[in-house]
């Protein structure tokens, strides 16, 4: 089935990015999205080709997340505070936001971090997001809520210098 | 209460900042915002942080996908010393007249790989039956098939193709055979024989063996290490028929 090779390779910059976003380091991630390819293309029997593929995908990434976490977090996600220069412009300022923003999101517990990277990031809808994490739609926003209140905490506490800067 | 009054929940703020907000209550949100700094800041800097996620990971999509995962076959083509495909098949040719072939540099097998034909045989008996699901992935999806077993086998797997005896492949499925991954490929002639070739990493104890011959009831395998890996060749048919395709497969491994 050609259509069903098409719409996989289709997804494949986004089961990336997510799985990037998700574990942070570049190999884990693709690991994850090869284990995801492969149950997908070895389930391809169960797909239903009247829904849309990208909440399947996700949920067979999701589930293969879960059931092995640790094994795709390899890398541990903070960087030394030694390394920040106290001199900054602009560009550099904006960097070291992100880059709070990165660690913030690797402080957080799993099931905040997938709920805020599945919608604010691959946009998923509410509804799509509770396909996914094969949760309840009440679950998804409460988790949604949880995870944008502890992100905020987080970006509002970083150690100094960083403190500063956040505006 | 009208549509107008309904309070606005925290919830609804998340929807405006996803874009998922239902359109009838867009008006009464902003309205809100408007005249709630605290929850507008808030609002602000969630909708940052989608921006902040995209400008982290967004690059992502633009990278060229890695062949592993756009699907190609990983598979190389080994070099072969081809004094030892002689060995092979001379020692097939004897084989198939004296039962049991080249006994190699050990008097019996090493006792892994006595565990491996055990588990070939009984993978064997359990899986040819199967008319609905004989493998887990067919032959039509053969190369996610071969690149898929060779990552699980974390070497170069490969399915050889058996058409020149008559043996079609149907495609395979990954075991587990004392705890390690293994593959197993399932072939089918004509007349709905099958064939499975069993697959797994050779033990530190074992070293190199030309074939071996086993039968358990009416089915019959041939066993070998080659390389990084141990083979085992089954099917409910002849000894000659088994030997034969044996041969085959080797020379199509070492092709």
């Amino acid at each position: 089935m050609a259509d069903f090779d098409q719409l996989i390779a289709d997804h494949i910059p986004r089961l990336r990015r997510y799985a990037r976003a998700l574990v942070r380091d570049v190999h884990a991630a693709d690991d994850l999205v090869q284990d995801c390819l492969e149950r997908a293309w070895s389930r391809q029997h169960l797909y239903d080709s009247s829904q849309t593929m990208r909440p399947w995908l996700f949920s067979i990434l999701h589930n293969i997340y879960a059931n092995a976490a640790r094994q795709y977090h390899r890398t541990p996600p903070l960087v030394p505070l030694n390394q920040v220069d106290e001199t900054i412009d602009a560009q550099q300022e904006t960097d070291l936001t992100l880059r709070d923003l990165q660690r913030s999101l690797a402080l957080l517990a799993n099931e905040h971090r997938e709920v805020l990277l599945l919608v604010g990031l691959e946009q998923l809808s509410y509804k799509e997001t509770a396909e996914v994490l094969n949760i309840p739609l009440g679950t998804v926003m409460s988790r949604l809520t949880r995870a944008r209140d502890k992100l905020r905490d987080l970006m509002h506490n970083q150690p100094a210098p960083h403190i500063r800067r956040v505006k | 209460m009208t549509e107008q009054d309904r309070p606005i929940t925290e919830q609804e703020l998340h929807a405006y900042v996803d874009g998922q907000l239902d359109a009838t209550r867009l008006t009464e949100v902003e309205a809100f915002l408007a005249q709630h700094p605290e929850a507008a800041q808030k609002v602000k800097e969630y909708q940052a942080y989608n921006q902040g996620l995209h400008a982290l990971f967004d690059s992502t999509l633009q990278e060229a996908v890695p062949e592993i995962l756009a699907g190609k076959p990983q598979v190389r083509k080994k070099a072969v010393p081809y004094l030892q495909v002689a060995a092979v098949v001379a020692a097939l040719a004897v084989g198939s007249v004296f039962g049991w072939v080249f006994r190699g540099n050990m008097e019996t097998s090493a006792p892994s790989t006595l565990a491996m034909v055990n588990d070939a045989f009984a993978s064997h008996v359990v899986y040819t039956p199967e008319v609905a699901h004989p493998v887990e992935v067919t032959v039509d999806r053969e190369q996610h098939l071969v690149t898929w077993l060779s990552k699980r086998l974390k070497t170069d797997v490969r399915a050889p193709a058996l058409k020149t005896i008559g043996y079609e492949l149907l495609g395979g499925r990954l075991l587990s055979s004392e705890g390690e991954p293994a593959a197993q490929f399932m072939y089918e002639n004509a007349k709905g024989q099958r064939l499975t070739l069993f697959v797994r990493h050779k033990k530190t104890a074992e070293s190199q063996t030309a074939f071996r011959y086993a039968s358990q009831d009416n089915v019959q395998g041939f066993y070998w290490i080659d390389g990084n890996l141990g083979y085992a060749l089954i099917g409910e048919v002849d000894k000659e028929v088994i030997s034969n395709a044996a041969h085959v497969v080797y020379q199509e491994l070492n092709r």
